[in-house]
């Protein structure tokens, strides 16, 4: 049986996050005053190389030695701001720290302010999460009045404040310098990098950025020392990793299991397994800038790297278990709407090229696709990789390359035979009531939410196909199987 | 840059955005809390409102008006009385969230992202709420509703129906 172990999420649902004493009574605020008072600013950057620790953002880059670079960066003014702006759309996990343990990240960001030598530091949170919002701020104020920020904390003469900032429903603001172009009150559109935030960042000074669940790895590291983390994960991952699985399992939540577990495990031991039964066919991790892993790959230890050569990623950790009725053209034509419509509209070929893609895919799914569309998705595809400006175009056709990949007979089914074999995509399928089977129970038409079906009562039913929204509730209710789906 | 926003008539007088910048500490992108402190008070972003802010800020109302379309959390309209936002967030989409979305817009009919004639519902799509586990999830104004099907639309629509007429 696999066990979960929690780091990042220890305190979630065990201490009161509204309550600066519940928190401090787990040893919380220790690793500030342990890196403030007995260790020097380098001593706790070779702490945080050598734990191995990486970016739970998504790219994976590692944290000492971003810490490093902005530590050598020389200026009179640094910030460490937090990327809480969580943008894959079916994941909470930031959100689930920001409001179980809020304080873990401020002390966090306060031990990389003493590191690198900063003394303001920025919380980037969405606004949509208002319960994360609050109690942030009233983390924020009990520690001020404990003089856990502000002027010389802990007499130490060493000073940090925190405030929060409000992103505004922006997918693109989770990069990293789109998110400091928002903070400094404009659109939020990326810019080329180098240089990096390290040297170059909010209001050009040099800036760390770290994700919720990376901030919430470093106090128990500062804390326990860089041996003890060691002890979770892989060689090159070190750590553990929350994932928010979702979709078709039967425990659907937060699992935080180490770096190397496989998805099997996850999956089935953690998720216990499809719902219904159902077959599974994939699993969805890296939000849009992902893609689908197939059953074969069941058994791969998951880690930065194995991902990727998947043709997926990490990302933030949302994880989409999909069965056997749901369509690898549609899950793709998804992500892409979303792509497409979040696109800051910069470069031309993430601005251009995916809505080109969204169109070829509307085409597939709605039965006009040809097998020629599949070679265009596969080298437009590659080519938005190669060519757009900031990490959202260079993702964005991962989630058709990858399913292109894996499940190239699916799309075939749909161009060829016109047929969709999960029978998702509405162009594709329609309801029949079938006479000889229909007993005239009225159960479909009373449940149909556009009232399409007409009958008396102990007579055949018929469906309006015209006004039929094709949603599959007669087909799953009628008690006598008399609804076919073709 | 101010000149160019002066030139514009003001219309109306807006004392809490007033109010909210001058307690700013640092005026230095302050652009984005006070569009949010604005719609917070006004529940949208006119265009009266708009020219306010860039008068007051004194940066240009094309930026202004720049950054409210960049953000899809600012509305340039106002809504319905009732926002019905169902969620279009992954988890959601493949528990059938798109076969509610098409029962809301046939119920209502409006499409996603219009209002109804009488002002009363407004429809959208979100994504995650974070409640993926009760997915498909649809919330009308802040109350949630979990595992929502196609035939739940009507009753959902009714219930905030009903409502009205307790005001009236
Ligand atoms: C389109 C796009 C969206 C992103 N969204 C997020 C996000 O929501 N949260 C996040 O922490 N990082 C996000 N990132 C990654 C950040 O740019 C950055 O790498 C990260 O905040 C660095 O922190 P880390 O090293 O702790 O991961 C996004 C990147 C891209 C290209
Ligand atoms: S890749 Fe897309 S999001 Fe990134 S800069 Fe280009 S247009 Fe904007
Ligand atoms: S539910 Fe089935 S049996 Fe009953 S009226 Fe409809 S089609 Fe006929
Ligand atoms: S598929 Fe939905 S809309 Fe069509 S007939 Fe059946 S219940 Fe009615
Ligand atoms: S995807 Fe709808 S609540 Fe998460």
């Amino acid at each position: 049986m696999t066990r979960q172990i929690r780091i990042a999420l220890r305190n979630c649902g065990v201490i009161d996050p509204e309550n600066i004493n519940d928190y401090i009574a787990t040893g919380g605020y220790d690793a500030l005053a342990k890196a403030i008072f007995s260790m020097s600013q380098d001593d706790v950057i070779d702490t945080m190389k050598k734990s191995g620790l990486r970016g739970r953002g998504g790219a994976g880059f590692p944290t000492g030695i971003k810490w490093e670079t902005a530590r050598k960066a020389k200026s009179d003014k640094k910030y460490v701001l937090c990327n809480a702006d969580e943008g894959d759309p079916g994941a909470f996990m930031d959100r689930s720290v920001l409001e179980g343990d809020p304080h873990c990240v401020l002390e966090a960001m306060a031990i990389c302010g003493y590191a690198i030598g900063a003394s303001e530091g920025i919380i980037y949170v969405r606004a949509e999460y208002p319960l994360a919002v609050k109690r942030l701020q009233i983390a924020i104020d009990q520690a001020k009045e404990l003089g856990l920020f502000g002027e010389n904390i802990l007499g130490s003469g060493f000073s940090f404040d925190i405030r929060l900032y409000f992103g505004a429903g922006a997918f693109v603001c989770g990069e990293e310098t789109s998110l400091m172009n928002s903070v400094q009150g404009g659109r939020g559109e990326p810019r080329l990098k180098p240089p990096f935030p390290a040297n170059v960042g909010l209001w050009d000074k040099p800036t760390n950025i770290n994700n919720v669940e990376t901030y919430a790895n470093v106090t128990q590291i500062v804390r326990n020392g860089w041996e003890w983390y060691r002890q979770f994960g892989t060689e090159k991952s070190a750590g553990t990793k929350v994932f928010a699985l979702a979709g078709k399992v039967n425990n659907v939540g937060l699992v935080e299991v180490p770096m190397g577990t496989t998805l099997r495990e996850i999956i089935y031991d953690i998720g216990g397994g499809i719902q219904h039964h159902k077959k599974f066919k994939s699993a969805q991790t890296g939000g849009p800038s992902g893609g689908c892993i197939p059953a074969e790959h069941l058994d791969t230890p998951i880690d930065y790297e194995s991902l990727i050569a998947l043709g997926s990623m990490m990302g933030s950790g949302g994880m989409i278990v999909m069965d056997e009725d749901d369509c690898m053209v549609g899950i793709a034509k998804f992500y892409l709407t979303f792509t497409a419509e979040e696109s800051c509209g910069k470069c031309t070929p993430c601005r251009i090229g995916n809505m080109r893609l969204l169109e070829i895919l509307t085409r597939i799914t709605e039965g006009d696709g040809t097998e020629d569309d599949l070679k265009k998705l596969e080298s437009l595809g590659q080519t938005i990789k190669d060519t757009a400006l900031c990490g959202l175009g260079q993702s964005s056709p991962n989630p058709i390359l990858s399913t292109l990949h894996y499940f190239y007979d699916e799309y075939m089914a749909h161009v060829d035979e016109k047929r969709c074999p999960s029978g998702t995509c509405t162009k594709l399928v329609g309801y029949k009531i079938l006479p000889e089977k229909c007993t005239g129970c009225t159960v479909c038409a009373r449940n149909c939410p556009v009232n399409c079906i007409s009958g008396e009562r102990k007579k055949t039913h018929v469906i309006d196909q015209k006004r039929c929204i094709k949603c599959g509730v007669c087909f799953s209710k009628c008690p006598f199987k008399a609804i076919i789906r073709g | 840059m101010a000149q160019e926003a002066a030139e514009v008539e003001i219309k109306g007088s807006y004392p809490e955005i007033d109010e909210y910048y001058e307690s700013m500490p640092d005026k230095n992108g302050a652009l984005i809390p006070v569009m949010h402190k604005a719609q917070q008070v006004y529940g949208w972003l006119s265009e009266d409102v708009q020219l306010y802010i860039s008068h007051l800020l004194g940066v240009p109302a094309s930026k202004v008006y720049g950054v409210a379309t960049f953000y899809s959390l600012f509305n340039l309209e106002r809504k319905g009385k009732f926002r019905v936002n169902v969620c279009l967030g992954t988890a959601c989409y493949v528990r059938g969230a798109e076969k509610v979305l098409a029962a809301f817009e046939n119920e209502l009919d409006i499409k996603n992202t219009e209002t109804t004639k009488d002002g009363l519902f407004t429809l959208s799509s979100i994504r995650c709420v974070g409640a993926c586990g009760l997915a498909p999830v649809v919330m009308v104004n802040d109350k949630v509703f979990g595992r929502v099907n196609p035939d739940d639309v009507k009753r959902i629509v009714d219930e905030f129906l009903s409502k009205v007429g307790d005001i009236a």
